[in-house]
C-alpha cells in the first residue's frame, strides 16, 4: 500500500486522540485517549520501517534495514506500560481524595 | 482490488469508528471496549504489514494487559454508570475544531510532500519483523535500552505501590 494512506490513518487515529483529550472531563477517558495517539504513532513507525525495508530490498536483498524502528515500537510499548501503571495509581488517588474523576476539579493547588 | 486492499480498508474503518466510539460513548466501559476494537484493528494492520512479533505484542498488552487495568479501575470506582460531568458545548466544539484544523494541516503537509510521493509499504513479505531477527536485535544492539528498561519497569512499580498505598 502506498505509504501515505499509512500517514492519513496514523494522522486520523491521533487527532481523534487530540479530540478527545480537549473534549473530555473524564480523567481515565483522557488517559485512553493518550493511549490512542501513542497506538498511532506506533503504527507509522511500523510502516515506515516497512517503508525502508523494502527501499534498501530493491538494492540488496537479506538485509535487515527498518529493524530499529520496531524495536523502537517495542520500547514505546514498555513506557507506556510503565506509564499507564503510574498513571492510573494517580487517578485512584485523586478519586480517593477528591471522590470524582472530573480534571476541572484539579484546576486550583490549594485545598 | 486483491485481498490485502481489502482488508487494509476494513481494518481502516474499524480503527477510526472504533476510535471515534471511544470518544462518543457515555459509559466509560464501552469506550474502554471501544478501545480494545482499535488495538485489535492495529494488531491486524501489523500483521498485514508482516510485523509479527509487534503485532503479538500488541494484543497481549495492550488488549490484554493494559485495558483490563483500565477496567479493573472503573470497576473499583463505580463508574460505569452515566453521570460523568460533561464540558461545556462551546468547549467541546472548540476541541473538535482545533483538532481537525490540526489534522487538515497536516493532511495537506503531507500531501505535498515530494518524499513520500511513489513510496510504497511492504505489505506480507520482508522478515525484518519476524521475532528471529527482533530478538538478534534486541539483545544485541539494543541490549542496554532492553536491560534499563527493566529499572523503569521497577521504579514504575514501585511508583505505583507508593502512590496508590493509603497515607
Amino acid at each position: 500500500m502506498p505509504i501515505q494512506y499509512y500517514i492519513f490513518l496514523s494522522l486520523a487515529l491521533f487527532c481523534i486522540g487530540i479530540a478527545g483529550v480537549l473534549t473530555r472531563r473524564n480523567a481515565i477517558i483522557i488517559f485512553m485517549s493518550i493511549e490512542l495517539m501513542l497506538n498511532a504513532v506506533n503504527l507509522l513507525l511500523v510502516a515506515f520501517s516497512k517503508m525502508h525495508h523494502a527501499v534498501a530490498t530493491a538494492i540488496d536483498k537479506g538485509n535487515t534495514v527498518g529493524t530499529d524502528g520496531q524495536i523502537f515500537v517495542f520500547f514505546v510499548m514498555v513506557v507506556a506500560a510503565a506509564e499507564v501503571s503510574v498513571g492510573l495509581a494517580i487517578i485512584v488517588m485523586m478519586y480517593r481524595n477528591a471522590h470524582s474523576v472530573d480534571v476541572n476539579f484539579l484546576n486550583r493547588l490549594k485545598n | 482490488m486483491n485481498a490485502i486492499q481489502i482488508l487494509f480498508w476494513f481494518l481502516s474503518a474499524l480503527a477510526l469508528v472504533s476510535a471515534l466510539m471511544v470518544l462518543l460513548s457515555k459509559n466509560p466501559v464501552h469506550s474502554v471496549l471501544w478501545l480494545v476494537g482499535v488495538f485489535f484493528a492495529i494488531s491486524g494492520h501489523y500483521i498485514l504489514l508482516n510485523a509479527q512479533f509487534i503485532a503479538i505484542v500488541n494484543l497481549i498488552v495492550y488488549a490484554g494487559a493494559i485495558m483490563v487495568l483500565f477496567l479493573f479501575v472503573i470497576m473499583l470506582m463505580n463508574l460505569n454508570k452515566d453521570t460523568e460531568p460533561q464540558k461545556h458545548i462551546w468547549m467541546k466544539l472548540a476541541g473538535a475544531i482545533s483538532a481537525g484544523c490540526f489534522l487538515m494541516i497536516l493532511v495537506s503537509l503531507i500531501k505535498q510532500a515530494p518524499e513520500l510521493q511513489a513510496k510504497t509499504a511492504m505489505m506480507k513479505d520482508g522478515d525484518i519483523g519476524l521475532i528471529a531477527n527482533l530478538g538478534k536485535a534486541l539483545f544485541s544492539t539494543y541490549v542496554v535500552p532492553f536491560e534499563i528498561s527493566s529499572i523503569l519497569f521497577l521504579s514504575a512499580m514501585v511508583g505505583a505501590a507508593v502512590i496508590g498505598k493509603k497515607d
